[in-house]
C-alpha cells in the first residue's frame, strides 16, 4: 500500500479563488492510501517545495499528489522535488485544478467539487504508481551519411567538422550527385562543379571522413546510438590505395562503345573509367558488362599500361561491418523515366530531351563541351520549346506520373531558357507552364529578368502532343490565357520531368524500419517541428530523399540534419522515457499487431523458451521494445488483443483507476 | 451430402502415414450424437479407420488447434481444411501462432454443414440417430421410420451464406478448386442498421441476455487464441468470469468482436457452437462491413501477411461521425 | 419530491501533446464550459482503449469523449489516424447495439483552439444532457 501526500496549491487566489482549497484538502485526506494531505498558498514556489520534501520525510510518502496548475506546467517541477526528498521522480501526479478547474468554473461549489475529483483520480493512479528508471544507452560517436550528394556531402563535412567520424556510403564510383552533372545553378548562376568540387575534395581530405564509393548498405541492426551496418563494397577491379587516377588506362581501353552514365547516354566511355575528372576518389573503374577480359579472358590493355600496378581483374565484393551512433539518409533523387510519356515522342526522338540531359549538353565538361547541339544533327537549334511540369502535379496520370509538385523544374527551366537566350540570341525559347512557381529568396526575380530582360516567351498552357517530321518536331499545344491551339516547328523540346526519390530508398527504408509516404519520400518524424529527422530514433534525413528540393534547401536541410547528428553523438549516454511500452512475455502472442502500428520500430520479436506447468518447456515468439526507440505513445497497448503491451506511467490500470474514481 | 466420401480422406491419410509424412492426423469422430462431431487426433491409420468422420456435422474449424498441436509435435501433423477453414489458417500465420513446416494441409470441398436447430423443426426433438447420404435420414425416439431430410434444406447460416468455396492454403488439395463466392451474408446486418436505435437496441438486449458466458464462442473462435484472456487477467480492468447483469453480457461480447476485428475471417464457429444459439456472427459481420466499406474490401486470411484495416491506415479516412453520416445518406 | 437538476457526467480523454494543452488554453483564456467534463490525460488519443471508453460507460458516464491532435499533427505522427479508425468502428458498433450515438464523440483540438475545446464541451454536455442518463450501457450495481 501507497503512504500518498496530497498537497493542494491555492496559486494565490487563481485556485483559491473558486475552490475551496481547505475542502479539497480535508476531502482527500480520507482516500485510500493518503497518509498526509495539506494546503498551501504556492506550492511551486521553494517554501512550497520545502514543505513536501519535509512531508515526504516525515510521513514517509512514497507518493505526492499535487493539486495545482496543469502538470505541462510544474510536472517537471515537482518531480524534482519528489527527487530532492529522496522519492523516486515518477511517483508523483498532479491533478490540474486550475487551468481544467478554477479558472473555467465560476460556482465555488461547483469547481470545489470537481477539485475534489480531480484529486482522486490523482490519488487513484498514484496508488499505482510504480518507481520508474530512465534506460540508459551508450552512444557510438561515429556517423554514417548514405548518398554522395551535395545532401551527404554538406551533412559529412559539417559533423567531421565538430569532430566526429563519419563515412560516407555511395553507390556511384565518385561522391558528387546529380549537382555534379549540372552546369550552372540558379539564381546566381555560379558554376555548379565550382562550388561542388572544392567541397568534394574538402571530403576526400578530411581526416574525419572515409569515403566508400561504389559501396551499397546491406544490412542495418540495432537502434540510435548502436547502428550495426554491413556495407558492401562493389569490387571495381582497381586496386583503390594504388591507382593514382592518372586516367591512361581509360585513354588506352580498346572497348570504346560504353554509352557514358554521367553524360545520360549522350557519347560513350571506355569500358575502364573515371566519370569525370573532379572525381572523388579519383580511382578508375572497370565495367565488368563491357570490359573484354572480364568476359572473354582476352585483352588485358589496361593493366599493361598501368604503371603502377593498380589493376587487379580477380577483385571480389568485400563486405564491411561497421558500427554508429547515427545515420543519415542523402539518397536523392532521380528524373522519372519518360518511356510511358509517348505524347512527348521522348523515344522517337533524340531531339527530344530532358533538362538533365539539357544540363549536359550547355556543360563545358558535356558531351558538346559546352555548346548547345542537336543531338540528332548536331546543328545549332533555333526554335526551343520547354515543356514543365512534364509527370509532375498529374492528378489523372498516376500510372505515369506523380501527384506532387516536383519543385525545382520552375527555376531550372526559367534558367535554361534565360542561359539560352543570353548565349544564343537568335535562338527562340517558348515556355509552356501549369504556374510558375517561384517561391525562394530572389527567386521571383530570376524568373522576371528571363522573360522581361531575356525575352523567353511563357505561354500558359499545357504541350498536347509533340511530332517528330523531317528534321522538324511539331508541336500541338493551346495557349489557355489567349484560348488557342498552337502550332510550333520545334528543333529541340525540352521536358522538365518530374523527379522521384531514388530507387535504393525503399530496401533502405525497410532496413532502417524508417517509414515513407505513398511517393516512397521519407517521412518526417514531425512535418512541421521535427523536419530532418525520421520516426525511427538515430534515423536522419538529408536533402531530396524527404522531398523535392533545390540545392539551397538541401545545403540547409543538410546542416540542419548535421547538427541533430552532432546533438545526438555528442551525448556519452541516452537517456530515454521511462514513460514507455512493455510486453508480458507471459502473456504475449507473438501476433504482431503491435509491430504493425508501432511508429518508430521499436518492437521485434524473439523466440523465447517458456517453462510450463507440467515442467515442459515450450517455444514462443514474443514481443519485446526497444526502450532507446519507443516513444511511449500507447498505439500498441490498444492494437494487442492479449493486453499483454501496456505503458508504464499510463497503464491500464492506472487508467482505469482514474475512470473509477471519475465516475464514481 | 459431401462430395469427398470419408474413405477417400482416409485412404489419403493412411498413404501419408505409410511414407512418414505425418505422424499424426486432426479429424473429426463422433461424440455423443451422430450429430455431435468433435475434432480428435489420429495416431495411426487404424484409428482413423476405427473413428474417423467425415459428413455433414463435420462443422468444426481445425485451424485454432494447430496452435497448441504444433507446439509439441516433433513431426508433422496432418490436418484436414474446408474452404473456410483455410482463412483461419492463413490468418493465424499471419500472426505466426503456428510453425507451418509442422503442418501438412490437406483441403477438401465442402458443400455445406448442417444446422442441428434446423433439423429438429422438421423432424422435431429427441433425434436418436442420423444417417448421412444423399439424404439425410433421421430417426427419432419417437417415430420408427426415419425421416428423410434435404441436406439443403438445413444448411448452417455460414454454408447458406457461404464466401467461398475456394481453398487459400493447403499443402495438396483432394477434389476440385473451387472459386470465391457471392453470398447475402451481410443482408441480416443491413437488416438491423435499417432499424431504429430501439428496435436494435431491444434487439440485442433480448439476444444477448441470453448469454450464459459458457465461452464456448472463445474457445472456438480461431482468432480467440490469446495466451491470456483479458476476461480471465485480473490486472486487465475487465476480468469476468461471468455476467452478472446486461452491460457486462455487452462488455463482453463488444470487447471480444473488437478485439478479432480485422482478424476475424467470418468463419461462424462462433454462432455454431453458441448453445443458446446468439447470432453472434452479426456482430463480426458488422465490423467486417464497416471495414470493407470505409476501408476498402478486405477479407481476413485471403493472403498470408496482409495488414488488418485497424493496424492500417490512411490520412484520408472518415472521421468517426462520418461514418454515421455515411449510413444515412445511403438509406 | 423536488427533482434534482439533471447533470451529466462526462468522461473527456485528451492527448498530451494538442487537446490537453488546448483545454489549459481555455483554462487561461477563462473559456467557459461545464464542470461535468473530467479530463484524463494520456500520451496520444492512441492510447484509449475502448475498454476504457466501455468502462466509463459502466461506472455511471453519460458520455465519453476522445480529443487528440487533428490528423496530420499527431505527436507520433500516426497515432491519431489508428484512433479515427478503432473510434469510427467502436462507435458504429455502439450504434448497431441501439447505443445512443450523441453519447460518444472524437474531436481534434489542438494547442491553440482552447476556444474549440470549449465550444465543442458546452456541445457535447448540452447534447448528452438531452438524452439524459445513460441507462442502455450501465450497470446498475455502480450506481450511488
Amino acid at each position: 500500500m501507497q503512504r500518498i501526500g496530497v498537497f493542494v496549491c491555492w496559486c494565490g487566489s487563481n485556485i483559491a479563488g473558486t475552490v475551496d482549497v481547505k475542502q479539497v484538502a480535508e476531502a482527500l485526506k480520507s482516500e485510500p492510501g493518503v497518509v498526509f494531505s495539506t494546503e498551501y498558498q504556492y506550492m511551486c514556489s521553494q517554501a512550497g517545495q520545502n514543505l513536501i520534501i519535509d512531508a515526504v520525510k516525515e510521513h514517509k510518502l512514497t507518493g505526492v499528489v499535487v493539486c495545482s496548475c496543469s502538470p505541462r506546467m510544474h510536472e517537471a517541477t515537482f518531480r524534482k522535488t519528489a527527487a530532492a526528498a529522496g522519492l523516486n521522480p515518477y511517483m508523483v501526479e498532479i491533478a490540474n485544478i486550475r487551468e481544467q478547474c478554477s479558472w473555467v468554473h465560476k460556482d465555488m461549489i461547483i469547481g470545489t467539487e470537481k477539485a475534489i475529483i480531480l484529486g482522486k483520480a490523482a490519488v487513484a493512479k498514484v496508488n499505482l504508481n510504480a518507481p520508474l528508471t530512465p534506460g540508459e544507452s551508450p552512444v557510438t560517436k561515429r556517423a554514417l551519411v548514405i548518398g554522395g550528394g551535395i545532401a551527404g556531402i554538406q551533412t559529412a563535412l559539417d559533423i567531421a567538422d565538430a569532430g566526429f567520424e563519419v563515412d560516407i556510403v555511395e553507390k556511384k564510383p565518385t561522391i558528387g550527385g546529380k549537382m555534379a552533372q549540372l552546369d550552372k545553378t540558379f539564381p546566381t548562376l555560379d558554376c555548379a562543379a565550382c562550388i561542388l568540387t572544392p567541397k568534394m575534395v574538402d571530403v576526400a581530405q578530411h581526416e574525419k571522413i572515409r569515403v566508400f564509393s561504389y559501396s551499397e548498405v546491406t544490412e542495418v541492426n540495432g537502434f540510435v546510438g548502436n547502428f550495426e551496418v554491413t556495407i558492401k563494397k562493389n569490387a571495381r577491379y582497381v586496386k583503390e590505395d594504388v591507382c593514382t587516377g592518372c586516367g591512361i588506362c581509360t585513354e588506352k581501353c580498346p572497348q570504346k562503345k560504353v554509352p557514358n552514365e554521367f553524360n545520360l547516354g549522350m557519347d560513350m566511355r571506355r569500358a575502364i573509367y573515371i566519370p569525370f575528372a573532379q572525381a572523388v576518389p579519383k580511382v578508375a573503374t572497370i565495367d565488368p558488362n563491357y570490359c573484354t577480359m572480364m568476359k572473354t579472358g582476352k585483352c588485358g590493355v589496361c593493366a599493361k599500361v598501368c604503371t603502377a600496378g593498380a589493376i587487379d581483374y580477380t577483385q571480389k565484393d568485400e563486405y564491411i561491418e561497421e558500427k554508429y551512433g547515427a545515420i543519415v539518409v542523402a539518397t536523392g533523387f532521380n528524373p522519372i523515366s519518360m518511356d510511358k510519356f509517348d505524347e512527348f515522342a521522348y523515344n522517337q526522338s533524340k531531339d527530344v530531351i530532358t533538362s538533365l540531359e539539357f544540363e549536359r549538353l550547355t556543360n563545358a565538361a558535356g558531351p558538346t563541351a559546352g555548346k548547345l547541339l542537336r543531338p540528332s544533327d548536331g546543328k545549332h537549334p533555333e526554335k526551343i520549346v520547354f515543356v514543365q511540369c512534364v509527370g509532375s502535379r498529374c492528378d489523372s496520370c498516376a500510372e505515369k506520373g506523380k501527384e506532387y509538385c516536383s519543385k525545382i523544374c520552375c527555376m531550372y527551366t526559367a534558367k535554361h531558357a534565360m542561359l539560352t537566350r543570353d548565349k544564343y540570341p537568335d535562338t527562340d525559347v517558348t515556355v509552356f507552364y501549369i504556374d510558375v512557381r517561384t517561391p525562394g529568396k530572389n527567386f521571383d526575380e530570376f524568373y522576371r529578368r528571363a522573360v522581361e530582360d531575356y525575352g523567353v516567351q511563357y505561354i500558359k498552357g499545357m504541350v498536347g502532343k509533340v511530332t517528330p517530321e523531317g528534321d522538324k518536331l511539331k508541336v500541338q499545344a493551346s495557349d489557355l490565357i489567349e484560348n488557342k491551339q498552337l502550332h510550333i516547328d520545334a528543333d529541340l523540346v525540352v521536358l522538365a520531368a518530374a523527379i522521384e526519390p531514388d530507387k535504393s530508398a525503399r530496401p533502405l527504408a525497410t532496413m532502417l524500419t524508417a517509414s515513407m509516404d505513398t511517393n516512397d519520400f521519407f517521412t518526417e518524424a514531425h512535418p512541421k517541428l521535427r523536419p530532418v529527422e525520421s520516426p525511427t530514433a538515430g534515423v536522419f534525413l538529408s536533402g531530396a530523399c524527404q522531398g523535392p528540393k533545390d540545392i539551397p534547401e538541401t545545403v540547409s536541410q543538410a546542416g540542419a540534419a548535421a547538427a541533430k547528428v552532432i546533438g545526438l553523438l555528442a551525448k556519452d549516454k541516452l537517456t530515454g522515457n521511462p514513460c514507455i511500452a512493455s510486453s508480458d512475455e507471459l502473456m504475449c502472442n507473438g501476433c504482431s499487431s503491435c509491430e504493425k502500428v508501432c511508429p518508430y520500430g521499436a518492437i521485434t520479436y524473439q523466440d523465447k523458451e517458456f517453462r510450463m506447468p507440467d515442467r515442459t518447456t515450450k517455444v514462443r515468439r514474443v514481443a519485446s521494445v526497444n526502450p532507446a526507440v519507443c516513444q511511449g505513445c500507447g498505439c500498441c497497448t490498444v492494437a494487442c488483443p492479449s493486453g499483454a503491451m501496456d505503458l508504464r506511467g499510463f497503464t491500464n490500470e492506472q487508467i482505469m483507476a482514474e475512470v473509477d474514481a471519475i465516475c464514481k | 451430402m459431401q462430395k469427398v466420401t470419408r474413405e477417400q480422406l482416409i485412404e489419403r491419410a493412411a498413404a501419408l502415414f505409410a511414407d512418414g509424412t505425418v505422424s499424426s492426423v486432426l479429424g473429426w469422430k463422433r461424440g455423443e450424437f451422430d450429430y455431435d462431431i468433435t475434432p480428435a487426433v489420429f495416431e495411426s491409420a487404424e484409428e482413423l479407420e476405427k473413428e474417423f468422420v467425415w459428413n455433414d456435422f463435420c462443422g468444426a474449424n481445425f485451424s485454432k488447434y494447430l496452435v497448441s498441436k504444433t507446439v509439441k509435435a516433433e513431426e508433422k501433423i496432418l490436418v484436414f481444411l474446408k474452404p473456410c477453414d483455410t482463412y483461419s489458417f492463413n490468418q493465424l500465420l499471419t500472426e505466426h501462432r503456428f510453425d507451418r513446416e509442422k503442418v501438412y494441409a490437406v483441403g477438401i470441398p465442402c458443400e455445406g454443414m448442417a444446422d442441428i436447430e434446423k433439423i429438429k423443426k422438421i423432424t422435431g426433438e429427441g433425434i436418436a440417430k442420423i444417417e448421412c447420404g444423399e439424404k439425410l435420414a433421421v430417426t427419432t425416439i419417437y417415430n420408427d421410420a426415419p425421416v428423410p431430410v434435404d441436406p439443403s434444406d438445413v444448411l448452417a447460416e455460414r454454408c447458406a451464406n457461404c464466401k467461398s468455396k475456394k481453398h487459400v492454403a493447403y499443402d495438396e488439395l483432394i477434389g476440385d478448386e473451387g472459386e470465391v463466392v457471392s453470398s447475402a451474408r451481410f443482408d441480416e446486418v443491413e437488416k438491423l442498421e435499417a432499424m431504429t436505435p430501439d428496435e436494435r437496441f431491444a434487439f440485442w438486449q433480448g439476444e444477448l441476455s441470453r448469454c450464459i458466458r459458457c465461452n464456448a464462442c472463445r474457445d472456438a473462435c480461431p482468432a480467440c487464441t490469446c495466451e491470456v484472456c483479458v476476461f480471465n487477467n485480473p490486472r486487465s480492468g475487465v476480468e469476468n468470469k461471468a455476467p452478472a447483469n446486461s452491460f457486462e453480457e455487452k462488455m463482453f461480447h463488444i470487447i471480444r468482436a473488437f478485439h478479432v476485428a480485422g482478424r476475424c475471417t467470418d468463419c461462424g464457429e462462433c454462432s455454431r457452437v453458441c448453445p443458446q444459439n446468439i447470432p453472434l456472427h452479426l456482430l463480426n459481420r458488422k465490423f467486417i462491413k464497416d471495414m470493407n466499406e470505409c476501408y476498402g474490401e478486405y477479407q481476413a486470411g485471403e493472403e498470408v501477411g496482409t495488414k488488418a484495416p485497424l493496424v492500417d491506415y490512411t490520412t484520408e479516412d472518415l472521421e468517426p461521425g462520418e461514418v454515421f453520416d455515411r449510413r444515412d445518406t445511403d438509406a | 419530491m423536488q427533482v434534482k437538476e439533471y447533470r451529466p457526467l462526462i468522461v473527456a480523454f485528451c492527448c498530451n501533446w494538442c487537446s490537453y494543452a488546448g483545454a489549459d488554453l481555455a483554462g487561461n483564456n477563462r473559456a467557459d464550459y461545464p464542470a461535468e467534463v473530467k479530463i484524463i490525460r494520456v500520451p496520444c488519443s492512441c492510447r484509449v482503449n475502448p475498454m476504457f471508453i466501455l468502462k466509463a460507460f459502466q461506472r455511471g458516464a453519460d458520455g465519453v469523449i476522445l480529443c487528440g491532435c487533428h490528423p496530420g499533427d499527431c505527436h507520433y505522427t500516426s497515432g491519431n489516424y489508428y484512433t479515427r479508425r478503432r473510434m469510427a468502428m467502436l462507435f458504429s458498433m455502439l450504434d448497431y447495439l441501439g447505443i445512443e450515438r450523441e453519447r460518444t464523440r472524437v474531436e481534434w483540438v489542438s494547442a491553440a483552439e482552447g476556444a474549440k475545446f470549449a465550444a465543442t464541451m458546452n456541445d457535447f454536455v448540452k447534447k448528452v444532457t438531452e438524452l439524459g442518463e445513460n441507462k442502455r450501457l450501465e450497470d446498475l450495481r455502480c450506481k450511488k
